[in-house]
């Protein structure tokens, strides 16, 4: 799949955005007034921010409101409908806390709720797509929530938390990309079940449709970047999971929690690219592409 | 709305027989023809005089070679379309409900009026029937050129989609699979259609006819071995000048 960067920043910035506030919707950390504005600001920012960005990669961005109607059939429909109930909680929860000093503990579970089912509905946007094998497995989900919340948890400054929680992410991540790998063999997809012609004998794309590229091929068949693939698995795992780990037993500082908040950040932007990148779809098949 | 409908009036949609398709592209330029003078935004076209033409199309044909395992090699031609499948995954993954299957005939459409071109319909389509139009920014599909079957203005002749109308080998034949009587539903049953991606479990309407058994290797005429060559060695006037130009 074509990784597009809007789609990146999309689920790496509010995947770590709603992380943060589902953390403030707990109470952590228990802080009010200004610092409370602070960390409400940048998850709101984060959230909203990468919510901005997935609506650049519209075709018809001045449509964007339609998308809140097919909550009953579409992820993407349910992400938007949760991620507007989450800004719409969190919001009045914030403000209560912000300019009354006052924490209404079951508005900030809700918010939490809604915060964490936005991620969810955000995974299963690609969890659900069987044309992707690699992306169809429920890992995917998993890996998101492990994500969003051990991002979460640093940003937050729940050391303890983010201790386990990245942890956890880590396994998780290396678990995904481990069955990921052989995902596409075992979907059973392959050039002879889509020509139908695999009874015959052995099927080879013998002339495209036409000499030049198209808009399957620029978004769906994405091989050249995969060269790489294993190096930025290193690259991703260090960055996200190891380095911030470090940074986190060593005695705090403020500078090593930034630090090991923007090493994270650039870490999850590297998984996600490969998210996308190493993702194959079947129709690379019609093409005797992958 | 994206909900899918339990079952269909009608399935309409096309047979294409692999074994009379001569991969002459006349069905792709038809349809590319249509569809950008009638129905919904046109088919544009990025580049299309310069170094690197790209462009939006309903229908494409692949050409593949299959080696089986005791005979020559065959090419065999394969136009691709959308299928209109009965579960077809594009339609429910529509945030909008642009996308949708009509409860009368199954023809899956896209209002285009509703479509953000957030392109995830394209994404949960295994057959890559959409694309999306680099112009407009909105999903193009094939519409069964819903707007000539029905269309009492054009003669009854030309009241099929303009791929089927105008192929030259009769490789594309368009009816109603609901039927069990109908041409489309016998020819499937005579020749064995096949589904594409069976695995994915979209349920396509469309079918497609294998190529008929060809020759194989090792039917020798009982007269080959005469016509093995005869003179191994050249002589005479032809040897000497084989000799000679061999000296030089």
């Amino acid at each position: 799949m074509h990784p597009a960067p809007s789609i990146i920043a999309f689920t790496t910035l509010s995947g770590l955005g709603f992380g943060l506030l589902i953390f403030r919707g707990l109470g952590m950390p228990g802080v009010t007034g200004l610092v409370a504005f602070a960390f409400f600001a940048i998850g709101f920012a984060l959230a909203g921010g990468g919510l901005l960005a997935s609506a650049l990669h519209l075709g018809r961005p001045e449509r964007a409101l339609k998308a809140f109607s097919q909550w009953k059939t579409s992820w993407l429909s349910r992400e938007a409908f949760l991620a507007a109930a989450t800004f719409a909680i969190m919001g009045l929860y914030a403000a209560l806390i912000v300019f009354l000093g006052v924490r209404v503990t079951l508005l900030g579970w809700l918010g939490a709720l809604a915060a964490l089912g936005t991620v969810v509905t955000t995974s299963m946007i690609y969890a659900q797509l069987r044309t992707v094998p690699r992306w169809h497995m429920p890992l995917t989900p998993v890996l998101f929530i492990a994500l969003s919340l051990g991002g979460g948890a640093l940003l937050a400054g729940q050391i303890s938390f983010a201790l386990v929680l990245l942890i956890i992410a880590g396994a998780v991540q290396i678990l995904w990309w481990w069955q990921g790998d052989t995902r596409f063999a075992t979907s059973g997809t392959t050039m002879a079940t889509a020509t139908g012609l695999g009874k015959i004998g052995t099927v080879k794309a013998f002339e495209p449709p036409h000499t030049g590229t198209n808009y399957l091929l620029r978004e769906m068949v994405h091989v050249v970047a995969r060269r790489h693939a294993v190096k930025l698995r290193i690259i991703a795992f260090a960055l996200m999971i190891a380095v911030p780990l470090v940074l986190l037993l060593v005695p705090f500082h403020h500078l090593l929690g930034v630090l090991a908040v923007l090493s994270h950040i650039a870490g999850v932007l590297v998984s996600r690219w490969l998210f996308f990148a190493e993702a194959e779809h079947v129709v690379g098949l019609y093409y005797g592409m992958r | 709305m994206t909900e899918l409908p339990k079952s269909t009036h009608k399935k309409l949609g096309l047979v294409i027989d692999l074994d009379t398709c001569v991969g002459c592209h006349a069905c792709v330029i038809s349809c590319k023809g249509w569809n950008t003078e009638n129905y919904g935004a046109p088919l544009s076209d990025q580049d299309p005089y310069g170094a690197d033409p790209t462009g939006t199309f309903l229908n494409r044909v692949h050409s593949y070679e299959v080696t089986p395992d005791d005979g020559p090699a065959q090419l065999i031609h394969f136009p691709k379309s959308c299928l209109h499948c009965e579960d077809a995954p594009c339609v429910t993954v529509c945030p909008t409900g642009a996308s949708y299957k009509r409860v009368e005939d199954g023809i899956v459409l896209v209002n285009e009026s509703d479509c953000i071109g957030c392109g995830l319909c394209a994404w949960a389509c295994p057959y890559g029937a959409r694309e999306m139009d680099a112009a407009e920014g909105v999903m193009k599909k094939c519409t069964l050129c819903v707007d000539r079957i029905y269309n009492e203005n054009l003669p009854e002749i030309d009241r099929e989609p303009a791929c089927v109308r105008t192929c030259p080998s009769n490789a594309r034949h368009f009816g109603d699979f609901a039927d069990p009587e109908s041409h489309v539903s016998q020819l499937v049953a005579e020749r064995g259609g096949i589904d594409l991606m069976p695995e994915q479990g979209t349920k396509p309407v469309n079918k497609y006819l294998p190529p008929r058994p060809k020759d194989q290797w090792g039917e020798v005429d009982v007269l080959g071995p005469f016509l093995d060559p005869v003179a191994e060695e050249p002589r005479g006037f032809l040897g000497w000048i084989d000799r000679t130009l061999e000296k030089l």
